[in-house]
């Protein structure tokens, strides 16, 4: 079966921001991807807050790529969300 | 009690670092901006950062100002989308950019009456049209009466002076009749009028003069676009203590004539007429809620 391959961007590199880039798959299964600066302190909660995101969102499976630069958790998700509502072609 | 409004500060919805900060420097209403500020690929984006903004309101909003959105107007496809956003977050009130006819802020009403009723709120949002164009100037009062929700008219000078065919000038002589004609629609309707915003952050004695001179106009707060126009805004809108005291001694003319069960109260051999009463009443309601007289209800920090 081939999987749909459906990629949406949101967010900038700015000081508070976060940069996602996001590819939606069919084949389940969430794989996060967190670079920046304090990626050894606050990884996992950016990366948490992603997942809590994508699966609010219905999201069974993709791939994201999440450059943060000092984001908040607010942050994050709506930028998760912007990212998904252009992957699926919503914007 | 009406609300404050001297300062309406704007932040681009657009911008995690301002919307972080916004509410920290004291403006009466914090203005997120879906509108302007925002580029057209961005819309959006912008509006599932206000919406996830509002959810996390301590953050955001510390000061517990009241909470404001400009959402995208009725002529491009976003309004809709902005507002079924944007009523679920529970903002306090909405500006509607480029209104020209009652029918646009009749609609919102519309739109607003389903929307809070499937979202659950157990009160009502109000608007405030801003009048940016010659038609909506032209229709201010019809706009001002139109509807029980709409409590401020707003006046946008960008978009109106080229409208007008001119540009804005630092003694905004071309502005003048439009300011005329939109403060007295506001206080036929018994609401408020809220003025443009001052674009030359850096000229502070532009900001000043300008805002005196509407104040004197009859307006009730001013937009800006930068924290450091807020405390000049305010500091022109503060009743100054030659006001206080006459509005206090206005005051106790009226509750001596009361208590001696005269019709008609006086000061200084002069009888006190009805807009001098409601005008000593207004000067004091501000004074009282910024702390300047003893008495008021509600404090709020000047």
């Amino acid at each position: 079966m081939t999987s749909e391959r459906k990629t949406g961007q949101a967010g900038t590199l700015e000081s508070c921001d976060a940069r996602v880039t996001i590819e939606l798959t069919d084949e389940p299964g969430i794989d996060i991807e967190v670079e920046g600066p304090m990626k050894d302190v606050f990884g996992d909660a950016v990366a948490r807050c992603a997942r809590e995101t994508l699966e609010n969102l219905g999201v069974n499976g993709a791939r994201v790529k999440l450059v943060d630069r000092g984001a908040l958790d607010y942050v994050i998700s709506a930028r998760v969300e912007a990212a998904v509502i252009r992957a699926r072609g919503e914007d | 009690m009406e609300r404050l409004r001297r300062t309406i500060l704007y932040i681009p919805g657009n911008n995690p670092a301002m919307i972080n900060n916004g509410g920290i420097f004291g403006a009466d209403v914090i203005c997120f901006d879906l509108e302007d500020s925002v580029a057209v690929r961005e819309k959006a984006a912008a509006r599932c950062l206000v919406a996830a903004a509002l959810r996390r309101r301590e953050l955001v909003n510390p000061m517990q100002r009241e909470i404001m959105v400009r959402i995208n107007g009725f002529d491009t496809p976003f309004a809709t989308a902005d507002l079924e956003a944007i009523v679920r977050v529970r903002p306090d009130s909405i500006r509607v950019p480029k209104v020209e006819d009652p029918a646009t802020v009749l609609n919102t009403a519309k739109l607003l009456d389903e929307l809070e009723k499937k979202e659950g709120l157990d009160y009502r949002i109000e608007i405030s049209p801003i009048l940016e164009t010659v038609l909506g100037v032209s229709r201010a009062v019809e706009i001002a009466r139109c509807h029980e929700r709409v409590t401020a008219l707003s006046f946008g000078a960008e978009d109106f002076t080229r409208d007008l065919g001119t540009s804005r000038t630092k003694d905004g002589f071309e502005l003048v009749h439009a300011r005329g004609l939109l403060v007295m629609a506001a206080k036929a309707a018994g609401i408020q009028a809220i003025d443009t915003v001052f674009p030359d952050v850096g000229d502070y004695g532009g900001l000043e003069s300008e805002t005196s001179k509407v104040r004197q106009l009859g307006f009730d707060g001013k937009s800006v676009i930068n924290p450091r126009q807020i405390e000049i805004v305010h500091r022109i809108f503060r009743p100054s203590d030659e006001e206080i005291r006459q509005a206090l001694s206005i005051e106790k003319a009226l509750e001596d004539a009361e208590r001696k069960g005269l019709g008609v109260a006086s000061l200084n051999g002069k009888m006190v007429d009805t807009p001098v009463a409601k005008k000593a009443g207004r000067v004091l309601a501000l004074a009282r809620r910024l702390g300047l007289v003893e008495g008021g209800g509600e404090q709020h920090v000047a």
